[in-house]
């Protein structure tokens, strides 16, 4: 093969390759497995490799490509394991799923396939999205491709950790409190989390329905704004899917952040956040500075409630949304006498601890007598938490924080702690209680792992954080640092 | 829903052997709509198909499918509501239900909990066992989701067919304790009137099919009793498997007598779930209520709320058509009597073919006795409904025609409409293809009499007459009929006769 | 505000999980922790807060009542554990209720 592939190449710049017919998709996706199979051993990002149905996505695209132009056609990517397609092996990390094969595919896989785009294959993810670091997959645990004895974070650690290993163009990934933005964290690439409503929702497997929503994993922010043109759309199929049609992303790298007002929320900054991550994400905001934007300083006082209503609510919508798992339709049954025994037999042994402590956690708040004290208030916890948020954007354009407290943990530190892990979604969940849209972008490095910075803006105004996000990464090189995997 | 009914039972204190008693019966329906797909996806929504043909992703509760709410069934349930003299809830939601079960694919039904009902506070008029009528209190109309069906096939396996998963289902709950000026069931006479009329409701609107032996109408009550003057409510007992009128009518009445009996006899009610069996036209106890499910109901995250605003409330009101009690005073004030009336408007067919052949100008009282008699005792004996029988309300308005025009007789018209049952022709074309026309031709007849009377073997006896033997007269009159096959028109053949042998004399 | 074994025992019910005796003395121990995090939110006064369920602006979101095809029987089937063909089977129901309005 002439085409010579590092694993590096940006997806804008495949897209190019394609477009001058410099390479072929046939080409790219051959480059690309080659590159899973050379990395992939150390990585373990994917959970199923998909190559004849990619080769073949690949030839459709190579035999007419004028029919497809632009964005990410002929480029392959990766979905993570709780995206369903068609016929392909969906398991969500959980054994309970293992084998099942779903007979329809996500919105967003309708999108790609109509884009002429190309799945390689499904990326390994903490059970159900349930997790920080893919430590409660059914599976494996993925590691991070900077440091392989650490984490690659999660729950969309597969999709996170492939794009970084340079194992495909770009992934999609799912975050309900932080599980797209905190692994980009950890593994120093961009990940978006949409407005929720802007992404549909159908086909992805439910951890929280209120506040679940799929994004874009890429390895330069150009990429994300790729990845989000391929796949924001309204979906007819998905009652929470805004109607109306997405901007095009790419025109908002073009604007520069001068005018914007950026706001610091000290309660970002607070208790818990590691000195090395605080200093780079003031750095990166000093970089927009010096680029035209305005500082502030603003608060948004109840965002400390924000962890523990997160994981109230989450729990609670996932006890219910888990509870179709019981053997009768679809997935792993344990045989017993009775149906009601075959059910508590199934989901015993078909769930991991991490899923069962939180189906037993939602079961509980929703529950006669605890309703109001947890999940009622949490929910009125909720209105202030949107609230605090209305209030700053008054003020500002877009927010600056870290993404996640630290950088990625060591694989097995937190296992035993449940709540240790549980903080590293303290700036990120809050954004899903409120639906709003934010990125992470890595902004350097501590200890040769990354750092990422989290930019939220109000809902449906993800080119504002395009456009400051890419005026960062223009100013910086942190999105060209490559782990030595 | 009985997490909201179970909270207020006390202990019923016991009672002489001869306490005079009341019964208390909530009535919780459940009517399928008629919408032509299910309330979340586009799988068809109609009765019956191969097990498991009519499911989807989403009616089968697949990873990651999503329900978006059918526009019609929620209109059905504002008709509903709105026919029902609801309060209209304008900001609403749906909840989620939940508990495992094998034919409940989510393991929770999308359903809508206490005040989030689209309909609150409404009522329904039902004729009083002790004359007069009583509005008997609504709590509450919503919307949910059906659940599959499990068929009992061996021994040791149950078979899921997720046909009707997901079907939409209107619940329809009476008020356990009405408001001021509303009134409750309290004989099993009154449960039987208020299930007849809510359906009449129903199928006038359209909403529902209202058959009750397909499963469409639902119909439990709930059943306590106390003894008379006494405030307090008594233990329920709620029955199921009540698939016809009679059924919830027998059914009450044998659990309102079992509970009595019970605490006659010093005995206590236990809550729980009875199962009316027809045979042998009892109840018997299917599971226990003291174990209340918890369902841990909270506001569904996959559907928007609905929001309805007071010009479609308007619309929706305006386009009510004319309901049962209307129509039954409209027949009434046509000339037909109370109880006919009723009758009538029970079945919408029946009350529409009324109406129908009675546009065609014949005598309102003429059709109501054709439509609530022999017609009647024929489609019940075919077991077909009224409009699908081959008899449109012209054919009956034409057959009525022939009768006052004198061209057929009374007698003869019953075997001409059992033919239009049958054969679907037109009674003209009966009456002509059988030459059963009766002879009303002066002419034609006397003709017949003059000959007749001329015939010289028939001198003797009209000489009796002449002498004035008037018996003789029914000699002549037989004589007539046999000459034209029994068709003449006998009144006339009397008069004519009469003329005939006064000429002679 | 301790939970107990058992009543974590009897939320597993409620929830249709059969623990280990370990995994539930375990879980317990996980379960009071988190719960006292949760309690940093009965700090706040909410009494006059709406309750936020769904964060879109968004009502009444319909589809018209159209009959769309439904998945080929075969299709459906084939991910069940155990099927006859025609249908899912399961364990005997021995509760004769059928759910429905239950």
């Amino acid at each position: 093969m002439s085409f010579k592939y590092d694993g590096f190449m940006t997806a804008a710049e495949a897209s190019k390759a394609l477009a001058s017919r410099e390479v072929s998709s046939r080409e790219l996706t051959q480059a690309t497995l080659e590159r899973i199979a050379a990395v992939d051993s150390k990585v373990k990002s994917f959970l199923k490799i998909i190559e004849d149905q990619a080769l073949s996505q690949a030839d459709r695209f190579d035999a007419n490509p004028q029919s497809f132009p632009g964005g990410l056609a002929g480029v392959p990517g990766a979905l993570k394991d709780n995206i369903c397609m068609r016929g392909i092996e969906t398991t969500c990390g959980s054994l309970i799923l293992e084998g099942w094969q779903p007979p329809y595919d996500a919105g967003v896989v309708t999108q790609i396939q109509d884009s002429g785009s190309v799945v390689i294959g499904k990326t390994n993810l903490d059970e159900f999205a349930m997790g920080s670091s893919t430590e409660n997959s059914a599976y494996f645990t993925t590691c991070n491709p900077w440091n392989t004895r650490h984490v690659p974070g999660g729950s969309s650690g597969g999709s996170a950790a492939a794009v970084a290993a340079g194992e495909v163009f770009w992934a999609l990934g799912s975050d309900t409190g932080g599980s797209i933005r905190q692994p980009a964290a950890y593994c120093g690439v961009v990940g978006l989390k949409p407005t929720y409503g802007r992404v549909s929702r159908y086909g992805v497997i439910a951890y929280a329905s209120s506040l679940d929503q799929i994004g874009p994993l890429t390895r330069t922010v150009e990429d994300a704004a790729l990845v989000m043109n391929m796949i924001s759309a309204h979906d007819p199929k998905d009652s929470t899917s805004y109607p109306e049609a997405p901007p095009d992303y790419t025109k908002s790298l073009k604007r520069d952040v001068s005018g914007f007002t950026i706001g610091i929320p000290r309660e970002f900054f607070g208790q818990g956040i590691a000195d090395p991550v605080a200093q780079a994400v003031m750095d990166s905001a000093t970089v927009l500075e010096r680029s035209g934007a305005r500082l502030i300083d603003v608060s948004t006082p109840n965002v400390g409630y924000g962890l523990p209503c997160y994981y109230i609510l989450a729990p609670a919508e996932a006890s219910s949304n888990l509870a179709r798992y019981d053997g009768v339709r679809y997935g792993m049954r344990v045989e017993a006498g009775d149906h009601a025994e075959m059910f508590r037999q199934t989901r015993e042994r078909g769930f991991g601890a991490e899923v069962k402590q939180r189906i037993v956690i939602g079961t509980y708040v929703l529950s006669a007598g605890y309703y109001d004290a947890f999940y009622l208030k949490a929910q009125q916890v909720r209105t202030l938490l949107s609230r605090d948020f209305e209030q700053v954007f008054s003020q500002c354009d877009l927010l600056i924080t870290p993404t996640v407290p630290t950088t990625a943990f060591a694989i097995g530190e937190h296992i035993d702690d449940p709540f240790q892990m549980k903080l590293s979604d303290v700036c990120t969940s809050p954004v899903n209680l409120a639906g709003l849209p934010a990125m992470s972008v890595p902004c350097g490095f501590s200890d040769g792992l990354p750092i990422g910075m989290q930019l939220i803006a109000p809902a449906f105004a993800e080119e504002r954080i395009f456009q400051a996000a890419y005026t960062f990464e223009q100013a910086t090189d942190y999105h060209k640092a490559r782990p030595s995997i | 829903m009985s997490s909201e009914s179970a909270l207020s039972e006390k202990a019923t204190p016991r009672e002489s052997a001869n306490t005079p008693y009341e019964a208390i019966i909530g009535m919780e329906v459940h009517a399928e709509l008629l919408t032509n797909s299910k309330l979340f996806c586009g799988c068809s929504a109609e009765f019956g198909g191969e097990p498991n043909t009519r499911c989807c992703p989403v009616c089968l509760g697949l990873p990651g499918a999503l329900p978006v709410i059918n526009e019609r069934a929620v209109e059905f349930v504002l008709k509903a509501a709105l026919a029902l003299n609801c309060q209209i809830s304008r900001d609403t939601y749906f909840h989620r239900k939940n508990y495992f079960y094998p034919d409940l694919p989510k393991a929770y039904q999308v359903s809508q909990y206490g005040d989030s009902a689209i309909g609150i506070y409404g009522w329904i008029e039902i004729d009083g066992e002790n004359g007069g009528s009583k509005k008997i209190g609504i709590r509450r109309v919503h919307l949910e989701e059906d659940t599959g069906k499990l068929i009992h096939a061996t021994g040791t396996t149950s078979e899921v067919d997720y046909n009707r998963s997901s079907v939409p289902l209107m619940e329809i709950v009476t008020e356990h304790h009405p408001r001021p000026g509303f009134d409750q069931i309290k004989t099993a006479g009154e449960a039987r009137d208020y299930i007849t009329k809510l359906r009449a409701i129903l199928t006038y609107l359209g909403v529902c099919d209202g058959k009750m032996e397909e499963g469409s109408l639902r119909c439990e009550p709930n059943i306590s009793v106390r003894p008379v003057g006494s405030e307090d409510y008594g233990t329920k007992t709620e029955i199921k498997n009540l698939n016809s009128f009679r059924a919830v009518s027998r059914g009450v009445e044998y659990e309102v007598e079992r509970q009595i009996d019970v605490l006659r006899n010093g005995g206590r009610i236990v809550q729980e779930t009875r199962r009316w069996d027809e045979e042998s036209a009892t109840t018997a106890s299917m599971r226990s209520k003291e174990m209340e499910q918890e369902y841990r109901y909270f506001p569904e995250p996959d559907l928007l709320p609905f929001h309805f605003d007071d010009e479609q409330i308007e619309q929706l009101r305006a386009s009510l058509p004319e309901m049962p009690l209307a129509r039954r005073q409209r027949f009434v004030d046509m000339g037909v009597s109370e109880t006919d009336a009723e009758t009538l408007i029970e079945d919408k067919a029946v009350s529409e073919f009324f109406d129908a052949a009675v546009s065609h100008a014949v005598d309102v009282r003429t059709v109501t006795n054709w439509v609530l008699g022999d017609f009647m005792k024929l489609l019940n004996q075919h077991g077909v409904p009224i409009n699908q029988s081959k008899v449109t309300p012209g054919a009956l308005a034409e057959l009525i025609g022939l009768i006052e025009d004198k061209t057929i007789s009374g007698k003869l018209a019953k075997g001409v409409f059992e033919e239009m049952f049958n054969s679907g022709k037109s009674p003209r074309e009966i009456v002509e293809a059988s030459g059963q026309t009766q002879i009303s031709d002066t002419d034609f007849i006397r003709e017949e009499i003059v000959r007749i009377l001329s015939e010289p073997r028939n001198q003797p006896q009209l000489q009796k007459y002449l002498a004035g033997n008037d018996k003789v007269l029914g000699f002549f009159v037989g004589q007539t009929m046999q000459a034209t096959s029994g068709r003449a028109n006998p009144q006339i053949v009397n008069e004519l006769l009469k003329e005939e042998m006064e000429k002679l004399r | 505000m301790k939970l107990t074994v058992e009543e974590v025992t009897a939320v597993a019910n409620l929830a249709c999980l059969a623990l280990e005796e370990d995994e539930k003395e375990r879980l317990t121990g996980h379960l009071n922790q988190i719960l006292e995090h949760f309690a940093e939110l009965q700090k706040l006064d909410t009494s006059d807060v709406e309750p936020t369920d769904r964060v879109l602006p968004m009502v009444n979101v319909y589809r018209a009542d159209e009959v769309k095809p439904s998945l080929p029987r075969e299709e459906i089937l084939a991910a069940g554990p155990l099927t006859n063909y025609e249908a899912f089977i399961v364990p005997r129901v021995v509760d004769s209720s059928d759910g429905k309005s239950a």
